[in-house]
């Protein structure tokens, strides 16, 4: 890995890393997103946040284009995603494959260079060594031959990371990925989202647990349908609003803001 | 012997170059869970024969066959537009597509035998097939497609791979994944019509599914599993044809079918590792591990009880703990005399130093689990024996010693008695 120079706060007037404008998504004619506006910071750690339903993986969706929008855009260091695709990594949801399919891991992470490979070319010796690079930055190189169904939920989770990371991108939007992983993976993830952040690059995941947003993330975005609120985490993730997030059925989110608040008088700072 | 006759050439030719295309093929079909679809293909290519049939007035096989392609092409995009413009899922739609366009396929058949020019003969054979009817010229042409198809596979593996592992992420990559869809599936139409003279409408989607999933059993690369599926496939054909033309009144079509069916049987039990035999195996040595460890522990908990293990116990003394024979315990104390784990006199068992060491091990797991089990999830301590049972044989030796910290290195479980040290080593 190269040292990097450390990043230096984004100047202020610098293009943002992602930008949304008057989005609204529906599918069939069921709204799911209605008239998001959004601009985010760069080298930042972001957490989508919101109740099941809430448009969550949509909004990421959308931005990849991956559904058509009925209005608005989306801008990705000033320009349409179609442009910027090379800066862009993806992490889907780790249930949207198949994970009896007959490959290997390394295999898995190579897809991630496929995009700089091209049409009808097979990925060269040189991919294959960043993919077997980005496997060892998630810590499981010593499983790149193994096949995909013989590895743990953390450690699938690692494989979809480690191709996000062969993408070499500068904007990474993650769909959840610490959903149902194991303590150690949680920590493996939660460093290496930290070395991106580093790097100055820009980190978007959808996040579902309440209690370690404010940990792990350092801006949050509050979504339910439309945009409820984003910014610091320190002044956005507020009780006023995660209860407009996520209405009447509170009792669990007071308390994991709550939780935060104490958290953070506490000293924060692991 | 059979004769090796120009027909059994052309026949065992044919069937082989079907069986190396539908493999190759099926194998991107069943990984993309859309086996049903070649099977709806191929019904919904014979109205597109008929109607050939019917504006050209001939039997000739090139006009039949574009016709059974368009045909083919029309049901797969009606599938598209069905899913995509109506709430219908897609399993329902390629059943409407399936039965309709046959619907269709066999009143125009019907119609056609009833015309006088209809001498139906020639085209009921697509029905079922009638592989003794290729001629030279049907072969070469079945090369020349055949060959296509390979080449087009081999280009487009890549995007084939991603489109039926990862179909979102190939479009986040900016590959057109819908363009090569399309490719996917005009292939796979191809290969239904080259299918039609040789397996027919009806048996087609076997020479798609069957050598892909016998293929996937033994191999857990996507490179491998389509060169298999092509091998499975081809050998297949050509098996059949060979049987078919040495046995009287046996068709070819069917017993392709049939030949490459058992080869699926053979890879579903005897695979390593996906196969059931190996996953009967398996757990017959898992079982045979838990009684031996059982065997041990008894004997520990004997000990335990008497405060010493020089003593040896006798064969009755242990029947009485499970209920078990004497034969039964025999047996289980066999490979534990042999890694000198158990000593015996006559009849009677103890355990030797290293014996007792693997007891220790098999208790403190269950100890320590009966102690995680009411600390953690607050069970009450009669209720955590039988959960700890199936626990001391699964947990690995790391994750005690994680357990153990996580307790805090607890000397006794719930019921007070003493949990075993680690493994000295």
């Amino acid at each position: 890995m190269t040292p990097d120079t450390p990043k230096t706060e984004s100047a202020g007037g610098s293009v943002p890393p992602l930008e949304v404008h008057d989005l609204t998504v529906a599918y069939h004619t069921q709204p799911v997103l209605w008239d998001v506006d959004l601009t985010l910071p760069e080298g930042r750690l972001i957490a989508i946040v919101g109740p099941n339903g809430a448009g969550k993986s949509t909004l990421l969706k959308a931005v990849l284009g991956l559904v058509t929008p009925i209005t608005g855009w989306v801008k990705i260091y000033g320009a349409a995603y179609s442009q910027r695709r090379s800066w862009v990594g993806y992490v889907p949801q780790r249930e949207s494959v198949d994970w009896d399919f007959p490959t290997s891991a390394l295999d898995v992470v190579t897809m991630g260079t496929y995009g700089r490979v091209g049409w009808l070319r097979r990925p060269s010796r040189r991919h294959r060594e960043l993919a077997l690079s980005c496997l060892e930055k998630v810590g499981i190189s010593e499983l790149a031959r193994r096949q995909i169904s013989q590895l743990s939920g953390g450690q699938q989770q690692r494989v979809f990371l480690a191709r996000a990371l062969a993408q070499e991108a500068k904007l990474y939007l993650m769909d959840e990925p610490f959903a149902g992983v194991d303590a150690t993976t949680e920590q493996a993830v939660l460093t290496l989202l930290k070395e991106l952040r580093h790097e100055g690059k820009t980190v978007v995941a959808v996040h579902h647990d309440l209690q370690t947003v404010g940990q792990y993330f350092d801006y949050v975005v509050l979504l339910n349908m439309r945009l409820v609120a984003a910014g610091p985490v320190a002044t956005t993730f507020t009780h006023e609003n995660l209860q407009l997030t996520y209405g009447g059925r509170l009792t669990v989110l007071s308390e994991a803001a709550e939780a935060f608040l104490a958290q953070r008088s506490a000293g924060k700072e692991d | 012997m059979v004769e090796f006759s120009y027909t059994l050439r052309n026949v065992m030719l044919g069937a082989s170059l079907l069986g190396v295309m539908g493999g190759v093929v099926g194998s991107f079909a069943l990984l993309r869970r859309q086996s049903l679809l070649g099977d709806a293909l191929a019904h919904a290519a014979l109205p597109g024969v008929c109607l050939a049939f019917l504006l050209t007035g001939q039997k000739s096989p090139p006009s039949l066959l574009l016709g059974a392609t368009l045909a083919g092409v029309a049901g797969a995009l009606f599938i598209l537009v069905v899913v995509r413009w109506s709430r219908i899922k897609e399993d329902a739609a390629i059943g409407i597509v399936l039965s309709v366009f046959f619907a269709v396929g066999m009143v125009l058949l019907t119609r056609i035998q009833k015309l006088e020019t209809g001498n139906q003969s020639g085209l009921d054979k697509y029905l079922f097939g009638q592989a003794a009817t290729l001629v030279d010229d049907d072969l070469k042409w079945m090369s020349i497609v055949g060959a296509v198809v390979l080449l087009t596979v081999g280009l487009f593996f890549k995007e084939f791979k991603l489109l039926a592992f990862d179909n979102a992420f190939g479009a986040s990559l900016g590959f057109p994944m819908r363009g090569i869809e399309v490719i996917l599936t005009c292939l796979l139409v191809v290969v239904v019509v080259v299918g039609l003279q040789t397996v027919g409408v009806v048996l087609m989607v076997a020479a798609l599914i069957t050598p892909a999933a016998a293929a996937r059993q033994w191999t857990d690369r996507l490179g491998i599993m389509v060169f298999l599926a092509a091998a499975i496939g081809g050998l297949s054909g050509a098996a059949g044809a060979v049987i078919s033309a040495s046995v009287e009144r046996l068709p070819p079509g069917p017993t392709i079918v049939l030949v490459s069916s058992c080869a699926l049987a053979v890879s579903l039990l005897f695979a390593p590792r996906r196969g059931l035999l190996w996953a009967y195996l398996r757990k017959r040595s898992v079982m045979a591990r838990i009684r031996r460890e059982n065997l041990l522990k008894d004997l520990y908990l004997m000990g335990e009880r008497e405060r010493g293990w020089s003593n040896f116990v006798s064969l009755s003394a242990l029947m009485g703990l499970r209920g078990q024979g004497a034969r039964e315990i025999e047996r289980n104390a066999q490979p534990l005399l042999q890694q000198q784990l158990l000593e015996a006199s006559r009849d009677d068992l103890r355990l030797t130093q290293a014996g007792f060491a693997e007891a220790q091990q098999v208790v403190r797991k269950h100890r320590l689990w009966e102690l995680y089990l009411t600390r953690r999830l607050e069970l009450p301590s009669d209720h955590v024996h039988r959960d700890a049972e199936a626990m001391e044989h699964a947990l690995s030796e790391g994750a005690v010693a994680a357990l153990e910290a996580r307790l805090g290195f607890p000397k006794e479980d719930p019921h007070g008695r003493p949990i075993p040290p680690r493994r000295s080593r």
